[in-house]
């Protein structure tokens, strides 16, 4: 994603300067603009070109958000267009039942859509990648042989004729500024949906799907959502395509289409508005710039998916992004400053105690976690040492409910933490971090930050969709909070700079900002010394005690015994997933067994 | 009818478990799928056309530059759309690389050959008991899958593939040559398909559009089969291919396209691993 696009995305909603949305919406405006002006040249090709270009580009604004967006690969988008088409001409024309307004039939065709998009899309909740693409051109095959055999409906070969726009959208440059005002709705519509915390749930699904799910994303529920979105405007876009086409047949809906819409998505860049939009308008000028190359366009659009994917797997988006080409400063220093804390996680309803009791956790004969029990007192930091492979990130992952214990419970405070379910942990109030720091690396880190919040957030996908008030006062208020963490951590500076752009220990305190934006009332640290300079672990150090000062209940697992030992009130030592024996660290460092097996000698 | 669903169902099914034996080739040096089993599929028919009809060579020199073209399109899939992607698998580019290839193939063909199915021609004098169309396709099944046990059991090129298979990095720590083996098992998927779609022939013709055919019908006993799984693969393929051919005979064209489409996608949710694979461990 260019970096600047999402940076002033996320910067987007009430609270913003005048100087960023401008150049946010400049290069939109610019191109709409002259669009606008096109009626001007008095050249109906032109419009007829442009208005095409408009019409996919409404498709795919939508199907941007499932494919750039969320990255699932949905190849077979051209079904719902064939389905918007045939809704809107079959019902504008009254082949099956009586006639009604073309209006009123876009209107269905976008219903239609969208409950077809949550079809096609539903197997993206079980399965992955190349089953998910195949399912979807099987599904774009399906519909065109339907379209075909349903002769009484659509007319089967024969076809039927398009929907025709009355009114002031009844000439041709009237139905053109029809087609672009779609294309400017869309536009702002998917524009809102990506800049809220549904788009960075989005984001967070296709980069850091574990982190997602800790942080309270809810996969299902969000891919449904954009599926009935990006089908909506699919169909919208189909109604709108027959009737560019005056007359539209089974023939109409190529595979090819299809390849269109998803490589202009690819070619642009995934996660980002601008680029799709620069290149679904290229992908559709290609072939009627060079009339001997119409023949080739499927290959040309091939050959250039294949370049973008080997050469800038970032597409136009990345080749504009100009910000993230400066160096940023070096030598920089992480400064937590503890103070801006106590504000941070001050609403916390009650301090909790996290009990972990009797849980065993068996892979296949492989006992990784047997009969282990112990409490994390609140404003306390408990240390969970052992060797490698003694079970300590299985603990957390039961923790966090990546893993079903065979036996056993944990409970925090009076709640038992339903086994499994990840995705309810961070309403539950678990934070985590993760020992290979798990980001969106092509958003800003603001953006990173702002996921962590995903559970603050109670308006609703619709709210987001039209930017309401109170989703607005949301965003800005989720967005000081993200900078308040980031300031408790020490990364306030690099707060508009794209994730993968910082150095591996800025990593960590972001993940640990993150995981505390939800107010957690317990905080698991997997490892977050590992990679440290030993001034960063002193750093980090003073803000893991300072968090726990503040209520939380922190559970540490660490290598580095000098961190452990020095900000852990309690420590229990594993080996072979059982407690070797636990106790306070003066105790722990004086244990004859915990020398033998972990510590040497 | 009866004897038409089976000629034409077993013919077809076994082009399907070839497809699916396609993919497994591949994806068992390289994790990738490989829409290329497509294109290599419809260029076994395009190539013995083009060599044995157009060219009028003799069918077993046909047949042998149709395989020795395929492997080294399988090659060349390797080099252009696998090899650049494989470092980052995560994001799976290699769906987008090797679908561009394919397209490629695709519409070069369209263009460069013809745009309309072209007859294949017939490749031997005379018929045992079925039409060759029929028999070509499973006995070619037969003699790759047989063929695909015997090296992996009794060659040590092929322990090295199923080593390679099960555990890329430990094989490459003991020594095997993993980037030849891959280049080897993309060579011989291309053979493999070249092969399926040289026997089916007679049936889909010389067409460049079968291409998205073969694509997903050789990627449903897969799906099915589980990955991999080559034996799992024709048991799959061949059902798919008798059901197919019963439920157009029995309901009709698109009522089977839906019938089929409708079970892959219902026995996938109930086991996305395949019906014959295992659940891989959730890691975190």
């Amino acid at each position: 994603m260019a970096a600047e696009e999402t940076i002033v995305s996320v910067a987007g909603g009430t609270g913003i300067g005048l100087v960023p949305l401008l150049r946010q919406v400049a290069p939109f405006a610019a191109l709409f603009g002259l669009a606008a002006l096109l009626p001007l040249t008095h050249n109906a090709y032109f419009g007829l070109v442009i208005g095409r270009a408009a019409v996919y580009w409404i498709l795919v604004s939508g199907l941007n958000l499932v494919v750039g967006f969320a990255g699932q690969l949905a190849l077979g988008w051209v079904a719902l267009l064939t389905v918007g088409a045939y809704t809107t001409s079959v019902l504008a024309a009254g082949t099956a039942l009586p006639a009604i307004s073309p209006f009123l039939a876009l209107g269905a065709a976008a219903a239609v859509g969208a409950v077809a998009g949550v079809v096609v899309g539903l197997p993206a909740l079980r399965l992955r990648t190349f089953y998910f693409a195949m399912s979807t051109f099987g599904f774009a095959t399906i519909v065109t042989q339907i379209a075909l055999a349903w002769r009484s409906v659509t007319g089967g070969g024969i076809g039927v004729i398009g929907p025709v726009f009355g009114g002031p959208f009844g000439s041709t440059w009237g139905f053109y500024y029809f087609c672009l005002g779609g294309a400017v709705l869309a536009t702002w519509l998917s524009g809102n949906v990506a800049r809220s915390r549904f788009g960075r749930g989005l984001l967070a699904i296709r980069d850091a799907e574990v982190a997602a799910e800790a942080s309270g994303v809810f996969k299902p529920g969000l891919l449904v959502l954009v599926f009935l979105f990006a089908g909506a405007t699919a169909g919208v876009s189909g109604g709108l395509f027959a009737s560019l086409q005056t007359y539209i047949t089974p023939d109409a809906f190529t595979f090819d289409l299809s390849l269109l819409f998803f490589i202009a998505i690819l070619i642009g860049g995934r996660g980002s508005i601008l680029g799709p939009l620069l290149s679904t308008v290229l992908l559709t000028l290609l072939p009627e710039v060079a009339a001997p190359l119409v023949a080739w366009s499927t290959f040309l659009y091939a050959a250039l998916l294949l370049v973008i994917v080997l050469a800038v797997p970032g597409g136009i988006a990345n080749l504009l992004d100009f910000a993230s080409r400066k160096p940023l400063e070096t030598g920089r220093i992480i400064r937590p400053d503890v103070s801006a804390l106590p504000v941070l996680l001050s609403g916390h309803a009650a301090e909790r105690q996290l009990s972990f009791e009797g849980v065993t956790l068996a892979f296949g004969g492989v006992r990784a976690i047997d009969g282990l029990s112990f409490t994390v007192e609140p404003a306390a930091v408990h240390g969970l040492i052992g060797p490698n492979g003694s079970g300590k990130t299985t603990v957390l992952n039961v923790i966090s409910g990546y893993y079903r214990p065979g036996e056993g419970s944990v409970r925090l405070g009076e709640r038992e933490l339903a086994p499994g379910a990840a995705h309810s942990r961070a309403a539950a109030g678990v934070g985590r971090t993760f020992q290979t720091p798990r980001i969106v690396g092509e958003a800003s880190v603001l953006a990173n930050v702002m996921i962590g919040g995903t559970t603050r957030g109670r308006g609703t996908f619709l709210e987001a969709v039209f930017s309401l008030p109170r989703h607005r006062r949301e965003e800005a208020a989720l967005r000081e909070r993200a900078l308040l963490a980031l300031k408790a951590v020490g990364l306030e500076q690099l707060a508009q700079v794209r994730a993968d752009r910082l150095q591996h220990s800025e990593l960590r305190f972001l993940e640990i900002a993150r995981a505390l934006m939800p107010e957690p009332s317990l905080l698991l640290l997997d490892e977050p010394a590992a990679g440290l300079a030993p001034d960063e672990i002193a750093l980090l150090g003073g803000l893991i005690i300072a968090i726990s000062r503040a209520g939380v209940a922190v559970l540490l697992v660490e290598h580095h015994t000098d961190l452990v030992f020095g900000v852990c009130e309690n420590i229990t030592v594993l080996n072979l997933g059982r407690e070797l024996t636990h106790g306070t660290p003066a105790e722990i460092v004086a244990h004859q067994d915990v020398i033998d097996a972990y510590l040497g000698s | 009818m009866v004897e038409s669903i089976l000629s034409y169902g077993l013919a077809m099914g076994a082009v399907y478990a070839l497809m699916a034996v396609t993919y497994n080739v591949m994806f068992s040096t390289s994790r990738v799928f490989s829409f290329t089993a497509g294109a290599l599929g419809m260029l076994g028919g395009v190539f013995g056309a083009l060599f044995i009809g157009r060219l009028g060579l003799p069918s077993g020199v046909g047949f042998l530059l149709t395989l020795g073209c395929c492997a080294l399109i399988g090659v060349v899939t390797e080099f252009v759309a696998v090899r650049p992607v494989l470092k980052s698998l995560d994001q799976h580019l290699y769906v987008l690389s090797t679908l561009a290839l394919t397209l490629m193939i695709q519409q070069f063909t369209a263009i460069e050959w013809s745009t309309v199915p072209q007859p294949f021609p017939r490749v031997l004098p005379f018929d045992l008991f079925v039409r060759e169309r029929f028999w070509m396709p499973v006995l070619a099944c037969a003699v790759v899958v047989g063929g695909m046990e015997f090296l992996y059991r009794h060659s040590m090129v092929g322990r090295a593939f199923l080593a390679i298979a099960e555990d890329n990095f430990a094989a490459r720590a003991l020594g095997l040559p993993e980037r030849g083996l891959r280049i080897g098992s993309y060579a011989l998927a291309g053979m493999i398909g070249g092969l399926a779609g040289f026997t089916s022939g007679g049936i889909l013709l010389a067409f460049f559009a079968n291409v998205p055919t073969l694509n997903f019908y050789g990627f449903v006993p897969v799906a099915l089969g589980g990955i991999g799984n080559n034996r799992g693969a024709v048991v799959a393929g061949l059902a798919l291919g008798l059901f197919q051919q019963a439920a157009n005979y029995l309901v009709g064209g698109v009522f089977a396209s839906v019938a089929i489409f409708s079970v892959f996608i219902v026995a996938l949710l109930a086991a996305p691993q395949g019906l014959f694979g295992a659940a891989p461990a959730r890691r975190v």
